[in-house]
């Protein structure tokens, strides 16, 4: 722990420690500010840049910023570091690494190569060195590919969870959506309730519904109810059809305490949901959500930036290997990211970081209405984050959440970006709606018409509720 | 080429859609412009967005709730932010008195204490508070109720250091919950047993999507409030330990189906 400097145009900037030079260097959002931890001044932001430029990356698995014998994640940080995949980089800079990353020699290959090599914290430091084009370019680059009963993260491709949210979980209700979701194309990533009543009985009903929704129109999709981990193991207990098992996870011990989970409950629903061998095509099996503030939401930052907090819980994420990891980006709320602009800086942060950790990164681009955002700041979110590589979006119907009670992406701006952007829905998918005759000579998705099979087949079997 | 489509132009389409629309409030079957949505539907979306802003950042008229209450004493208190930007950004100061406010208060020894705060929609507060304080006096019957406290910047926890400073046995705060586009003017109850510093959102009841559009109606939340307050002040605790022991409280922190099933 030592004491950190530099001198720029006759001033001295002083930081305390790494963690305060890692807080200094984050752009300006109102989390930290919040939590007492922003740079004083404008200067300091850029001295705090200056300082972490020059720091050797072996710096971070020396000065841990999270204790290692009070956090068992910052001992699985440290206990699963790959040092052979280290290598290549160990002599770098942060700054050098930012440059590395930029270089061509940082291609798809490598960057994959390296992936294990990297902490949350060495990750964190360098995306506070680059700007939004940089954290762009390199996520680009960077491929991570998960399976299921769809491939997800393939370049090229663009997935979305179908998120049929109900204020009081009416099955009927819950169908249109999926239905509605459906005749967009949405769904490849998953379709997921965020379950309005969160308990086993409630959630054993949505999840055998679902179940059978899928089986009856033979999506190539897996299904999910986004209940507490420990419901999910009570389900699958129960004999229930679960594909995924969802949690939210935080950086720190203390953090994950407050969503009730730890590492070891985690390795035991994903033992759980593997003994079902409902994959298809893969068996990641894990869904986790995230987003910046979570760990100061719940006393559990150690004092530590919200941006590295947020990397850390994809050191948890890793060591599961999830299917999916979406960062909820604006739903936390202005204290912790204030207006358009903080959000669409995390949002390309966390997805930049999660993907060069390994991780297979999708986002829930929103905002909550005591925010200073609007649907405007998510068509640049969600266009950036495409031409990002970005795996998988969240899409509701209309771009409102009914039961949550915020604003995400509608099914119309998945197809927004799959006309931009030429990108296509997961393989499996794709030819699932090619057989539904649901895509146009083009690839795109057709509009619903009155001979539409989907819309035929489920008139005459799934609305009669 | 496609031509742009909407699917309410096919009388099947239109049909299925309708009766789909009857179980859900969310806003499926819009139709399509080419990839976007009907400017019908962009304006609609931005409206309701414009409701929810509005419900956020218009200031709480006081005065009026007060004349609202009236002949109920009323008392007018700030929290310890001293904006609407402010108290958006540090929701710590939300939950404090101001030093004047503060001195404001003096000790009734009563069992009961209403704080009326704007929370994230004062629209809420200034359309629903005062006919739920009226509801809510014969479901208390025999039980002394303070000096109502109005107060302006306030999130649920300032409850605390009023109850504290009043000497109440229980503080029942009626706030403004965050407004979604559908709903902007939801209000929540929240009862705290021998509120202080320290007191965890844990020990706290809710009530919560009290409004006209669907939720819960004053009648309803009163009765439960009632139920509440009685045995949590017979057991001496609020939060966990009084939850899930009577279906009625089930039902009031649910949120209440959009229509009634078929």
């Amino acid at each position: 722990m030592g004491v950190y400097q530099c001198d720029h145009h006759g001033q001295r900037f002083r930081f305390n420690s790494l963690r305060e030079v890692m807080a200094h260097a984050s752009p300006l959002r109102s989390g930290d500010q919040l939590a007492g931890l922003a740079a004083p001044t404008a200067a300091a932001r850029v001295a705090a840049r200056y300082v972490l430029a020059d720091l050797p990356l072996g710096t971070f698995l020396e000065d841990l910023l999270v204790p290692y014998e009070s956090d068992e994640v910052s001992r699985l940080i440290v206990d699963s570091h790959d040092k052979a995949a280290f290598a290549p980089v160990r002599h770098l800079s942060v700054g050098g690494l930012r440059d590395w990353l930029l270089s061509p020699e940082a291609d798809t290959a490598s960057l994959r190569a390296v992936a294990a090599g990297l902490t949350p914290e060495m990750v964190a430091a360098v995306s506070k060195l680059m700007r939004n084009q940089d954290l762009i370019l390199v996520a680009a680059k960077c491929e991570n590919v998960t399976a299921f009963r769809s491939t997800i993260g393939l370049k090229g491709r663009l997935s979305s969870r179908l998120q049929p949210n109900h204020p009081s979980d009416d099955p009927a209700g819950i169908a249109a959506s999926i239905l509605d979701g459906l005749l967009h194309g949405a769904g490849d990533a998953t379709i997921g309730i965020n379950p309005a009543l969160d308990n086993v009985p409630n959630a054993m009903a949505l999840v055998a519904m679902l179940d059978e929704l899928r089986e009856r129109y033979a999506i190539p999709t897996q299904t999910c109810v986004l209940t507490h981990v420990t419901n999910t193991l009570a389900m699958i207990e129960q004999g229930a059809p679960v594909d995924l098992v969802f949690q939210s996870v935080a950086g720190s011990e203390k953090a994950n305490n407050g969503f009730g989970v730890s590492l070891s409950v985690l390795a035991e629903a994903m033992d759980a949901a593997h003994s079902l061998k409902r994959g298809t095509v893969g068996d990641n099996v894990m869904y986790f959500e995230t987003g910046q503030g979570a760990a100061l939401s719940g006393d559990g930052h150690h004092g530590v930036d919200q941006q590295t907090m947020e990397t850390r819980a994809y050191a948890v994420a890793r060591a599961f290997k999830p299917l999916i990891v979406n960062t909820v980006v604006g739903f936390i709320g202005p204290e912790y990211l204030f207006d358009g602009k903080q959000i669409i800086r995390a949002g390309l942060e966390d997805h930049f970081c999660g993907k060069l950790m390994g991780l297979p990164m999708g986002c829930d681009v929103c905002y909550t209405n005591h925010a200073e955002a609007d649907q405007d700041d998510m068509d640049v979110l969600m266009t950036l984050l495409v031409n990002a590589g970005c795996g998988f979006l969240i899409a509701v119907p209309g771009a409102d959440d009914v039961m949550l009670n915020y604003q995400s992406l509608s099914f119309h701006d998945i197809l927004y970006l799959r006309s931009l952007m030429k990108v296509q829905p997961a393989p499996e998918f794709e030819a699932w709606l090619e057989s539904m005759d649901m895509l146009t000579p083009g690839r795109q998705i057709r509009a619903p018409e009155p001979s539409s099979r989907l819309a035929r087949l489920f008139d005459q079997q799934g609305a009669r509720g | 080429m496609s031509t742009p489509t909407k699917p309410v132009t096919n009388d099947g389409q239109h049909a299925l859609w309708d009766r789909l629309r009857a179980r859900t409030s969310a806003r499926i079957g819009l139709g399509r412009v080419g990839t976007a949505l009907p400017l019908d539907e962009v304006l609609k979306f931005q409206f309701a967005h414009a409701a929810a802003r509005d419900a956020v950042h218009t200031p709480l008229d006081m005065a009026a709730l007060a004349h609202d209450l009236a002949p109920l004493p009323t008392l007018l208190l700030a929290s310890a932010a001293p904006d609407r930007a402010t108290y958006l950004r540090r929701p710590d100061l939300g939950r404090q008195l101001s030093a004047e406010s503060a001195a404001l208060i003096t000790p009734e020894r009563c069992d009961l204490v209403f704080v009326i705060g704007d929370g994230l929609s004062a629209t809420a507060v200034q359309q629903h508070a005062a006919p739920l304080v009226r509801a809510c006096l014969p479901e208390l019957v025999g039980l002394s109720i303070g000096t109502i406290m109005l107060v302006q910047e306030a999130r649920v926890a300032v409850g605390d250091p009023i109850g504290a400073a009043m000497g109440a046995r229980m503080s029942i705060v009626l706030i403004g919950e965050r407004p979604g586009l559908s709903v902007a003017d939801s209000l929540g109850i929240y009862l705290t047993y021998a509120p202080g510093p320290g007191r965890m959102d844990s020990e706290r009841n809710c009530i919560s999507n009290i409004h006209g559009h669907g939720g819960l109606d004053y009648a309803a939340a009163a009765r439960t409030l009632g139920w509440l307050v009685r045995e949590g002040l017979k057991r001496g605790l609020t939060g966990i330990g009084l939850k899930d022991e009577r279906p009625a409280l089930e039902r009031s922190s649910a949120q209440p189906p959009i229509l009634p099933k078929p």
